[in-house]
């Protein structure tokens, strides 16, 4: 690629009008953002709008006080971080200018432009970005409710049920206990994150219960990362993990709790000494009651803004839209939220929107200096959201790496995980 | 407001740079700081180089080769006039 002095200038008198004093019309294009969801996507929208658009007026919803975040959940399993380092507060974000309300945001009126709270007020929006995260579909799989998710741990949603049950059953389990897995079919949340959780428990297990073994039920026949993360297994933990995939009778389709027992599609009866059933999911209630979902569950939205394509002036966000071929993920999650928040400016000034680009990388950690990696940079246009051709992809396989590049290629891509933590967390939190 | 529309928006862009290097592409826990590539033509140098497998990465040149020739122009100029 040769750079032509042209393109540059051009580049640069771009960001010249970006970064100019704003004028007379400072208050062109002034309206109120309005985020219901303090995740990834909210967070980050809320934060790169009070950044970059003092014009708007951005009111953050969101029930809790603190947010623990789904990435690095599965450290916590391998006892490598506590609750404490995973979570995070939102007085920063305040202290930026964000309006943030602690209350439920308990329905969406279109029509009004209204969130309704759950104390009864009701805060007016010029544009609404809704990022709900998922919810769990409780008896997808027979069996499966709220109850039984206290003896058979999800650790899927962390405001729903910390991560440290899972790890507390986990510490409590004999040397020689089978722990046993359920894996949902696409999609869902954190697709390569289901193979992260059995490489930290595996990794925990080897150090402190040996004998153990792992055995992963998944309704999928693939998943993502899938050779890195066998090379990955074989090489740290020969012998300890037993994957099934849909075809090898691996889906779940019922649990007795009682029994600490799954049961798979062709009546398989399989008991663990801990059992963690990852459900079927779909969008955040709110999202479904606002009637942004369609029969599957899932928002359905424009792919260069992230506006519902069935409610007009709300974007959707992160893991509860259609996104597809990006993964639900924090990464991609942040990256929508900033087109949508410059297309909701665009919008609100009358000004067309900026193209759409969107970007995700997910690390997976597999065992002590051992990370991997998946990237893809997208683009949406008015039709679709396509993955740029002969970018992105994952991590180089063993087989491809000489020894010594390969111990340095998984020691920095474990590296860089936690340095993506660091930052991802620190600009919404930070 | 700035038209974001009118090129490649450098801001924008960004956005997905700073979910490693930090809201200022300033790095930290060992990710490198891009802040310190100090002008230009030095940017757009590395980026080529990670696109053309020049330059040995881990995510960069899978990175790299997803964005256009006048978006690395554009995230060159952010990321110069973020000193």
């Amino acid at each position: 690629m040769i750079l032509s002095r042209r393109t540059v200038l051009a580049a640069g008198l771009a960001a010249t009008s970006l970064g100019a004093p704003r004028i007379a019309h400072a208050q062109a294009g002034a309206g109120r953002i309005v985020i219901i969801g303090g995740g990834f996507g909210g967070a980050s929208a809320a934060r790169f709008a009070r950044d970059n658009f003092p014009q708007l007026d951005v009111t953050l919803i969101e029930r809790s006080r603190s947010f623990t975040t789904c990435p690095y959940g599965n450290l916590v399993l391998a006892g490598r971080r506590d609750m404490a380092s995973i979570t995070f507060g939102y007085e920063r974000l305040a202290g930026r200018g964000v309006r943030v309300v602690h209350q439920s945001a308990t329905a969406i009126d279109p029509a009004a432009k209204q969130v309704r709270l759950g104390d009864g007020a009701a805060v007016p929006y010029d544009r609404l970005i809704v990022s709900p995260g998922i919810d769990l579909r409780w008896g997808a799989i027979e069996g499966y409710d709220e109850a039984a998710s206290a003896r058979m741990p999800h650790g899927w949603v962390p405001a729903l049920q910390p991560i440290s049950l899972l790890r507390a059953q986990l510490e409590a389990m004999p040397d020689g206990g089978v722990f046993v897995m359920a894996i949902p079919d696409n999609p869902f949340r954190c697709p390569p994150g289901p193979y992260e959780r059995i490489s930290m428990v595996a990794e925990y297990l080897k150090r402190a219960k040996p004998r153990s073994k792992i055995l992963a039920l998944d309704a999928k026949s693939g998943f993502s990362k899938q050779p890195l993360f066998q090379d990955g297994w074989q090489e740290l933990y020969p012998g300890m993990i037993d994957w099934r995939g849909v075809s090898n009778d691996g889906r779940v389709t019922r649990v007795n709790a009682a029994n600490m027992e799954v049961e798979t599609e062709f009546g398989e009866k399989i008991r663990g000494a801990v059992i963690n059933i990852i459900p079927p999911q779909m969008a955040g209630r709110i999202a479904r009651d606002a009637g942004l979902a369609n029969q599957g569950g899932w928002c359905p939205v424009k792919p260069a803004s992230f506006e519902s394509t069935q409610v007009p002036d709300i974007h959707v966000l992160g893991d509860a839209a259609i996104a597809a071929p990006m993964p639900k993920s924090g990464f991609a999650a942040s990256t929508q939220a900033k087109q949508a928040v410059a297309c909701i400016a665009a919008s609100l000034a009358g000004q067309p929107l900026p193209p759409a680009v969107y970007f995700n990388t997910c690390y997976s950690h597999v065992g002590k200096d051992y990370g991997i990696s998946i990237v893809g940079v997208f683009r949406g246009t008015a039709e679709r959201l396509v993955e740029v051709e002969g970018s992105g992809g994952i991590s180089p396989r063993n087989a491809t790496l000489t020894p010594e590049r390969r111990a340095e290629h998984r020691r920095l891509e474990a590296h860089y995980a936690d340095g993506w933590y660091e930052s991802a967390t620190n600009e919404m939190f930070g | 407001m700035p038209a974001w529309a009118q090129a490649s928006n450098g801001t924008l862009l960004a956005g997905a740079c700073a979910g490693c290097h930090g809201v200022t592409g300033q790095g930290g826990q060992g990710v490198p700081s891009i802040r310190q590539t100090q002008n230009i033509a030095e940017f757009v140098s590395t980026m080529q180089a990670f696109r053309a497998n020049q330059r040995e990465a881990t995510v960069m040149g899978r990175i790299s080769r997803g964005y256009t020739e006048a978006e690395i122009a554009a995230l060159a100029v952010f990321y110069a006039r973020a000193q």
